[in-house]
């Protein structure tokens, strides 16, 4: 039993068992220096797997050593491979960040708690990843559901509405995991497998009511995890009211996950063989995708509350992933996996700005950015180069999501879409405008809420906050590492699933 | 008209399913109150579990769980199924005890995959699924699972007895070739002790599996919603969705902005 046999269960182990162990540490540093210590023991392990996989192609770890069909697989693609990566990547950051943020927006009693929770989270996300097997997929997406509940209800020591919008999310998150596993359900009864490849296999030539029931049930299930434009009415309120920690977390981790699920089911488990995968992408992913870009950017724009503004530019950028992996061609699917790496990067750095400005204005209101170039350069920077980042301007990443999602528009024939894409992106410019001119031109007020002295965030925050923007411009030049692996990766699901549909 | 009744009545079960999902998700949506949009949700969650025990149903099927008393051949049998739940050697050299004639034949990787197959159905399902399969070769109950499925009693029992065929396939896939010759045997060494068992027909064991582990979900989403409420009181003194808007709204817009959709 060598180590690096074992290597592709590690990145669900190590956070699942370190996680009732933070609950044993002192109150004090210790459960964030734990917590951070294991989030980069994970990212190691994820990045070993990303190397193993892009050499060796995929891996299959039998968990107990029991033969796939039966037992549950761990299967690790280079789709997959890169998801795993991402959300280890953002949590061995944000982690690293949270100790002063949540020092000051989160109850001290609860912060070991706080700590647990998010490893737990951590688990259920890498979990959902990783797995090989439709069950294990919900088990694992309803632990990161609960620990989030509980995550974003502990912002109500700032603001008691984080009570209702965790108790919201419940409702609604529940609801789509159940609608999941009734799919699921579904799914096992026409075929009696529940590992993915083995139900791929067996779904092929099937298409019948109970299948196609399924599959709706399915779709529906997870789009309201992923927040899929008219089922999105959970997000904006949870991502507000979060600690910003939090906000910063599952806003890069949590709805990529559930885009990379939705992926994995239509391409994988599905594949272009079933006639309900060409009807979804035309007529409810490609619509829903375009609406959701455009309505949510446009509610964004109204937005007098930063946190929120971006929750629903989040929903917006959604939309971009869907379009992306609607064309169903290898440059629609590598444009949505390789904006799914970007997004996390360009929203975890905003969320984590923001932080920042709570951190020492103690608000996410517009008016606590007036001024701030002068009081918080080093924060309002980094807002700024990761706003670029998602407006897609170039030499940064979300230039290279924009880029490829355009290349695939035309090459699939949807050149009206390109165009949407581009006008969709003016108005992320005039909304992330809107807070640089309150941050750069307006005065910064005498007198009111906001007119305290303001010192720049502590070190602490700004490192961190910082290695998010750095990769937002690394990437954004070194565009060869992250598309070609998800070229790579998107080839091997178009493989699976059939060629064109 | 006899044609529908016996459809309507015979799948009374999915009946049941669809109105309690209906019913709970009713709930959730209708009641303004946070405790009773807990209870809905926990309604619409057991009509799933209603839902996954109807599929692992084998007609005439008992709960699957293992009826020592049953089996006809003697104590060396009884321990051959007996210790199927401890780890997977055991059940290989319990079940190279009962068939001793075999045993010699079963090569070291052949007693492995053996005990797994052992260990993972028990040898009653083994038996129901080998018998079905005694006319046909393997390779037809194969294509009798791709059979497009119907809702119906006697499919879902087919398929789950096509699960139960499943495991020898994938084992001799990974097995390498020396090992081939002793997979086979283990299948038949299989076959041979299932052969004296009784007829005890279970129900599908893997959707109670399942379901179990849902509960234990649902469970948890129940306990979070429900202190969730409890939070919500002790914060706004409430737990009605109405006036919980309500005070929302007059917090950030202040007094006399409540929405029109408050009073209803």
């Amino acid at each position: 039993m060598n180590l690096a046999e074992q290597l592709p269960v590690l990145p669900v182990i190590i956070p699942l068992v370190a996680a009732p162990i933070t609950l044993l540490l002192p109150q004090g540093r210790a459960p964030h220096l734990w917590a951070t210590l294991i989030s980069w023991l994970t990212f190691a392990a994820c990045i070993f797997l990303v190397s193993a996989v892009s050499d060796a192609g995929v891996i299959s770890y039998h968990l107990g050593g029991w033969v796939p069909p039966l037992g549950i697989e761990y299967r690790i693609d280079l789709a997959n491979a890169l998801v795993l990566a991402l959300v280890s990547g953002i949590a061995s950051v944000v982690f690293a960040f949270a100790y002063r943020s949540v020092r000051v927006e989160v109850d001290p009693r609860q912060s070991t708690f706080f700590y647990c929770a998010m490893l737990i989270c951590l688990t259920g996300l890498l979990g959902v990843t990783i797995t090989g097997d439709a069950f294990n997929v919900f088990v694992f997406l309803e632990i990161s559901s609960l620990s989030t509940y509980a995550l974003i209800a502990m912002g109500a020591n700032r603001d008691r509405r984080a009570l209702t919008a965790a108790f919201n999310y419940l409702v609604m998150g529940t609801i789509g995991a159940t609608f999941f596993v009734i799919g699921i359900g579904l799914l096992y009864q026409a075929t009696g497998t529940l590992n993915m490849a083995d139900l791929h296999d067996r779904l092929a030539g099937q298409s019948n009511r109970m299948v196609e029931a399924g599959f709706a049930f399915i779709v529906v299930g997870i789009g309201l995890k992923l927040a899929m434009f008219p089922l999105h009415l959970w997000l904006p309120n949870a991502y507000t009211y979060a600690p910003s920690a939090v906000s910063a977390f599952i806003a890069a981790t949590a709805t990529k996950v559930a885009v990379y699920v939705l992926i994995r089911f239509f391409y994988s488990v599905f594949g272009f063989d079933f006639g309900f995968v060409a009807f979804a992408f035309t007529y409810v992913l490609l619509p829903l995708g375009l609406a959701g870009m455009f309505i949510a950017s446009l509610v964004a724009l109204f937005q007098d509350d930063v946190k929120r503004m971006l929750a629903y530019s989040s929903v917006a950028q959604i939309g971009y992933m869907l379009l992306g992996l609607s064309f169903a061609t290898v440059e629609g699917l590598t444009a949505s996996l390789v904006h799914i790496l970007n997004h996390a990067l360009m929203k975890g750095a905003l969320f984590m700005a923001v932080a920042c400005v709570v951190f020492r204005t103690g608000s996410h209101s517009l008016q606590a950015f007036a001024g701030l170039a002068k009081r918080m350069p080093v924060t309002t920077w980094a807002f700024i180069l990761s706003g670029l980042s998602l407006i897609g301007v170039p030499l940064t990443v979300g230039f290279i999501s924009k880029w490829y999602l355009l290349t695939a528009a035309f090459a699939a024939g949807h050149g009206y879409a390109a165009f949407l894409i581009v006008a969709s992106s003016l108005i992320a410019l005039v909304y992330i405008g809107r807070v640089a001119e309150m941050m750069l031109l307006r005065e910064a007020p005498s007198e009111g809420p906001y007119a305290i002295p303001i010192k720049e965030a502590p070190l602490s925050m700004l490192i961190p906050m910082w290695v998010l923007v750095a990769a937002n411009i690394y990437f954004g030049v070194r565009t060869d590492l992250t598309g070609d692996l998800a070229t790579r990766a998107a080839e091997a699901l178009m493989l699976v699933a059939g060629g064109a549909p | 008209m006899d044609d529908w009744i016996d459809f309507a009545l015979g799948r009374y079960n999915y009946w049941i399913a669809i109105v309690l999902m209906m019913t709970g998700l009713y709930i959730v949506y209708e009641r303004g109150n946070l405790v009773k949009k807990v209870v809905g949700l926990n309604l619409f969650q057991t009509s799933v579990f209603i839902f996954y025990i109807t599929i692992g149903k084998i007609a005439e099927g008992t709960a699957p769980i293992y009826i020592g008393g049953e089996l006809d051949h003697g104590e060396s049998e009884a321990e051959a199924a007996g210790p199927l739940h401890d780890a997977p050697a055991d059940g290989a050299n319990a079940l190279g005890e009962a068939t001793p004639d075999l045993a010699d034949k079963i090569d070291n990787s052949g007693q492995i995959l053996h005990g797994k197959i052992a260990n993972d159905f028990p040898a009653n399902d083994l038996k129901a699924g080998l018998e079905s399969l005694k006319p046909p070769a393997d390779t037809s109950a194969e294509a009798s699972l791709h059979k497009a499925p119907d809702i119906d009693a006697g499919k879902i029992a087919n398929d789950a007895l096509a699960a139960v065929e499943k495991p020898p396939a994938p084992a001799l896939d990974l097995a390498d070739p020396a090992g081939l010759h002793g997979a086979d045997a283990a299948h038949n060494a299989i076959g041979a002790a299932v052969h004296h068992t009784s007829e005890v027909i279970y129900s599908n064991p893997l959707p109670h599996v399942l379901i179990l582990t849902a509960i234990v979900v649902g469970v948890a989403t129940t306990a979070v919603g429900l202190a969730l409420a409890v939070r919500i009181r002790e914060a706004y003194g409430t737990i009605e969705e109405d006036e919980l808007e309500a005070i929302d709204n007059i917090a950030e817009f202040g007094e006399g902005a409540a929405p029109a959709g408050a009073a209803s």
